[in-house]
């Protein structure tokens, strides 16, 4: 049981707003003490899992590119295009990026697009582009806040890439539970486990869909100045 | 052959550069966190286990020492040029790469496919814009390092916790919280055992950040015993669910700071928390149908 003790400095230390950096230190030092390790032997556990995951930290070779693009403009061309596309609200411009980032994570294609990708550079600002001629931002409606409408594009990523990925028979999570059942003698094809993904993508797309028209409702219903 | 080596390259040699412009600049802390980034990035191999540690300790101490500075605010000028196009380079070059490297196993490592793709990418894409837009030769990578002090320490938080995982799973907690979850469940009940699984999963994963670390310890707490053992039901559709419901975890939890934390810092969310909270609500639903799913499909 006292091996939990650090579950309960991460939650803590998140709820008192520590510095997260810190409160995942304490919390592994902890953790380790807890279950009758040395200090060393943490640090080492530590140091050699931070090594191993570095492939996490690499994405941010792009960032000179986007930034690049950004100090030329790309924000403002990306708001341009939206409007130049006639009928185009957030909602709308989102729902087709869930479906694109579905689709292109079941096929496999899961890092082609990203948050330092494409959000960042183009769905956030297109998104908040088609907002701001839907009426956003122009009173002080917290709901039409452009932090809202950037946010919603980072949650749609998010929300596309996981439920659409597992329909891919080759992605890590298909492969962790293919391994998993293995252990337990029940031998699966990657397939089977696949298509029990399609219920869930196709509700995931429902439910966020609907999330998304109905922001653009209670942006068209907002007295207008 | 080809492989994260390559990729380990490329993404060190840039944290270096950003370490020499804010040595230039004179952003001390700064420039030394991502020299010590660059450092890990091209010798990590080398450092040794302790040695790893202590590059970590150093980086938090530099993060929490509040010395690191924001990005400075930055104009854009007037659009010109093919930039829709220069901005889809890189998604074109992952997607097409990983199709392409795939197709040579002898010179690149095809499970690292994509991210070698992506670091092609990102240096064709750095290529073709400073000779399309004309750019001054270091105006990339500076543009580059104001944005990665934006993001600032939330860089390598996503890296921390995934090694946090790591002595987790050293400690044994995951057998622990499994057991808890399993001795918590009516007897007698599919419901209940669905509901203590796809829950479970969830909060499991709201605790770890990552769906896979909850997913052996659930299976073998509640999966197997109760669901498929005891009330016979099918192991793959129990399996895909499950992990689905950990998902839904994912994206409630700031332990997950890749896909929650990174995102906010990159689009300059005043609300650390503002993508959970804009993805809670289709999250709880689809964990709440992904449960019942589980429970229809066992019955």
């Amino acid at each position: 049981m006292l091996v939990l003790s650090g579950i309960a400095v991460i939650a803590l230390g998140f709820l008192l707003r520590f510095h997260p950096l810190l409160v995942i230190i304490v919390s592994a030092l902890l953790t380790g003490l807890a279950a009758g390790l040395e200090p060393l032997t943490v640090l080492a556990r530590f140091g050699h899992a931070f090594n191993e995951t570095r492939y996490v930290t690499a994405i941010y070779m792009v960032l000179p590119v986007i930034g690049l693009l950004e100090r030329h403009g790309l924000q403002e061309r990306a708001r341009t295009l939206v409007a130049g596309l006639k009928g185009l609200t957030v909602g709308r411009l989102l729902a087709s990026y869930l479906l694109f980032r579905q689709i292109a994570a079941a096929l496999g294609l899961t890092a082609i697009a990203g948050h330092a990708q494409t959000v960042r550079p183009l769905v956030a600002p297109m998104a908040e582009a088609a907002a701001e001629r839907q009426g956003a931002g122009a009173d002080e409606d917290a709901r039409a806040d452009p932090e809202r409408v950037r946010a919603l594009a980072a949650a749609t990523d998010n929300i596309g890439l996981f439920f659409g990925e597992d329909i891919f028979i080759a992605i890590g999570s298909i492969l962790l539970m293919k391994g998993v059942l293995d252990g337990y003698g029940f031998h699966i094809e990657p397939f089977h486990l696949s298509v029990w993904a399609i219920p869930t993508a196709i509700a995931a797309a429902l439910i966020h869909g609907t999330r998304l028209w109905l922001f653009d409702r209670r942006l068209a219903r907002r007295p207008r100045r | 052959m080809i492989g994260i080596g390559f990729v380990y390259l490329v993404a060190g040699s840039f944290f270096a550069a950003a370490a020499i412009l804010g040595t230039v600049d004179r952003r001390w802390s700064n420039a030394l966190f991502h020299a010590l980034l660059a450092l890990s990035f091209f010798a990590g191999d080398r450092l040794g286990d302790i040695g790893n540690g202590i590059l970590v300790l150093a980086l938090v101490a530099i993060a929490t020492s509040g010395r690191m500075k924001r990005g400075e605010a930055s104009t854009a000028a007037a659009p010109q040029g093919p930039l829709l196009a220069l901005a889809l380079v890189i998604p074109a070059a992952a997607l097409g790469g990983t199709v392409l490297f795939k197709q040579m196993p002898a010179r690149v490592d095809p499970a690292q496919a994509t991210l070698v793709a992506l670091a092609v990418g990102a240096l064709l894409a750095l290529l073709l814009c400073h000779l399309l837009l004309r750019a001054a030769p270091l105006s990339g990578v500076r543009a580059g390092r104001r944005l990665l002090d934006e993001i600032g320490w939330a860089a390598i938080m996503p890296q921390l916790l995934a090694s946090l995982g790591a002595v987790f799973a050293l400690a044994g907690v995951g057998e622990v919280v499994g057991g808890l979850i399993g001795r918590a469940i009516p007897t007698g009940s599919i419901f209940g055992a669905a509901l203590a699984y796809g829950l479970g999963m969830a909060l499991f994963t709201v605790v770890m950040g990552n769906a896979f670390a909850a997913f052996p310890v659930m299976v073998s707490a509640v999966a197997i015993p109760l669901l498929v053992h005891r009330y016979g039901g099918d192991p793959a559709p129990i399996a895909a669910l499950g992990m689905l419901a950990g998902f839904c975890g994912t994206l409630l939890t700031p332990m997950a700071a890749n896909f929650n934390i990174v995102p906010a810092a990159l689009l300059e969310l005043r609300d650390r928390y503002g993508v959970i909270r804009a993805q809670a609500a289709t999250a709880l639903l689809l964990l709440a149908f992904n449960i019942l799913l589980l429970w229809w499909v066992v019955r």
